[in-house]
């Protein structure tokens, strides 16, 4: 998680994203930032974030982003 | 011939009672349903003893704004749709120079509205839906005494001086152009629209007047499909959409993400773009996947109703060509024009002029900027014929087409050069990994600025490809990577937001 913190912290700085539930609907996360940030997690976590993926659900908070980048390397 | 919007709307009702008039993700409205909203909420429009008066609307994208601007035609008043999400200053300079009689407004923005000026009648959207003054002898009478040149809408575009002009649109405007329309692409009782843009951009006039005019489908499509596009194509299956009329950004995105790597769209069949430059890219990746799909690119300003010329894709292009503007649209006549006001047959650059009955009445209570705008056709003095003066730079091509140059007014004078940022852009836009560019001007310093969409850093590609391809005077003196170029409201590419990001960064 503390790996997401960092992505996240480079691509939108001075955000409380350990407490942000609704980081898609309160628009931190633009779509130009959502880019960027899948992106990055491709990079870090060695995956492939397919446009199936691309939900609001899976980006809200950082645990859902660290869900979806376990689920995506385990496969 | 019908005379108004409304009686082209009362003999789709008749014809097509049962079929979707209108909807979004929650909310379905047949034309009968549609007819029967817009008819009561007119009558208690009419009460109130407004007519040819502006009304403007404040709310959301959903499948009840349509009901509202159909109640304020059968009113024989005009509406003007409301970005409830531009920045209030916005909105009250567009209430200043409206003045409206009434604005309708959805409760969740009551607070805003409360702001709003105390002379302007309220009226919520919701509590009028509940109210029963349906009255038909009123709506008759209004009907009886409406002529085609009342006023429809107006839509209100950025005026360079800051205040926003607001584009005045009659009944004749709407009805002349969507006959073009709904003839051109043979838009019927089949087709199924998926919306992209928003009812206060000048696009929308075509889908949604396209279907009012026919019984054909409007279907609000959720701006966030564009961010998250998962749920994009499975929409577009759900509800058999056949047509689609977005800007180039928006298909744009569906090859950004590589969509169609993973489902293609099962019922599509027209794909029509407008509102910025078509990327061929984009277009290619969209003809690799989808090539029996028709492809139009329609060209026009918000002050020829929406378009004045297009171009059916009808030949393969390359990545370093861009794709023709070309021909004019049925009952519309362009000029090309240059410097000393004299008509260019060759193939010179000039700027477009349009004489057609799509042509605005100009800019409400603006008579300055509708003066400069709307001239006497500069090529006789022998009648009074009004044209549109574009500012937009155009040419002929070698088959005849019209291409687009720019912009009257980005045309940049560099080193006594006078250069066109999109002829930059086009040749950049061909080196490996940059998904599009954007060619700016740093007037200050005098020097070209290249922002550029990639997901790598292509600063030493995009020098070299540009002391390869461009004349010095032609080439940036910075590049400046974007990973997803900034959007307006529209959708389409910020070009204020991509300056101020560069400056901001220094």
């Amino acid at each position: 998680m503390e790996r997401i913190y960092k992505l996240l912290e480079q691509i939108v700085p001075n955000t409380d994203f350990k407490n942000a539930k609704d980081l898609v609907d309160s628009k931190i996360l633009t779509s130009m930032n959502i880019v960027k940030l899948v992106a990055a997690l491709n990079e870090e976590f060695d995956i492939e974030i397919t446009p199936l993926h691309l939900i609001p659900e899976n980006f809200n908070s950082v645990e859902n982003i660290w869900e979806l980048v376990q689920e995506l390397d385990g496969e | 011939m019908k005379k108004t919007i409304i009686e082209y709307f009362e003999s789709t009702v008749k014809k097509y009672p049962h079929n979707t008039a209108v909807a979004d993700s929650d909310t379905l409205i047949t034309y009968e349903a549609l007819g029967d909203i817009a008819k009561n909420i007119a009558c208690q429009i009419a009460n109130q003893q407004i007519r040819k008066k502006p009304i403007a609307l404040f709310m959301k994208r959903s499948a009840y704004l349509p009901a509202a601007m159909m109640s304020v035609l059968y009113s024989g008043n005009f509406y003007v749709v409301l970005d409830y999400e531009s920045p209030q200053q916005r909105i009250e300079k567009i209430l200043n120079t409206l003045s409206p009689a009434m604005i309708i407004y959805e409760t969740e923005y009551q607070d805003v509205v409360d702001t709003f000026d105390d002379h302007i009648l309220k009226f919520s959207f919701e509590k009028a839906l509940e109210t029963n003054q349906r009255d038909d002898r009123v709506i008759e009478k209004i009907q009886r005494e409406a002529t085609s040149g009342d006023p429809a809408y107006a839509l209100f575009t950025s005026g360079s001086t800051g205040v926003p002009k607001g584009a005045l649109l009659t009944n004749l405007n709407v009805i002349s152009y969507i006959h073009w329309l709904i003839n051109c692409f043979n838009i019927n009782s089949n087709t199924v629209f998926g919306s992209q843009t928003s009812l206060y951009f000048s696009m929308s006039v075509s889908d949604f007047f396209g279907s009012m005019f026919t019984g054909a489908a409007y279907h609000i499509i959720p701006k966030a499909y564009f961010t998250f596009p998962a749920k994009l194509i499975s929409f577009m299956d759900e509800r058999k959409i056949n047509t689609i009329y977005w800007v180039p950004s928006a298909l744009g995105i569906v090859a950004k993400f590589d969509l169609f790597r993973y489902c293609l769209p099962k019922t599509l069949e027209k794909v029509l773009f407008a509102g910025e430059v078509m990327p061929v890219k984009y277009l290619n990746y969209w003809k690799k996947y989808l090539p029996d799909v028709l492809y139009a690119n329609l060209f026009g300003p918000t002050e020829t109703t929406d378009i004045c010329s297009y171009y059916i894709v009808d030949r393969e292009f390359e990545e370093t060509q861009s794709l023709p503007i070309g021909v004019p649209c049925d009952n519309c006549e362009l000029l090309l024009i240059d410097e000393d006001g004299k008509e260019i047959l060759d193939d010179s650059i000039g700027e477009l002029y349009v004489s057609s009955p799509f042509v605005a009445s100009g800019y409400y209570c603006n008579q300055e900027k509708t003066n400069e705008a709307f001239v006497q056709n500069p090529l006789h003095n022998n009648y009074r014929e009004i044209v549109y003066k574009t500012g937009d730079l155009v040419h002929k091509n070698k088959y005849g087409e019209l291409e687009y140059v720019g912009r009257k007014d980005f045309q940049i004078k560099h080193l006594g050069y006078r250069i066109e940022p999109s002829e930059i852009e086009t040749v950049l836009n061909t080196v490996d990994h940059v998904d599009l560019t954007v060619c700016l001007y740093d007037k200050e310093a005098d020097r070209l600025l290249l922002a550029y969409e990639s997901q790598k850093d292509l600063t030493s590609e995009l020098n070299e490809a540009s002391q390869n391809l461009l004349p010095q005077y032609m080439r940036p003196s910075e590049f400046h990577q974007f990973s997803i170029f900034p959007k307006n409201a529209n959708g389409k590419i910020d070009r204020k937001e991509i300056v101020k990001t560069i400056l901001e960064k220094k």
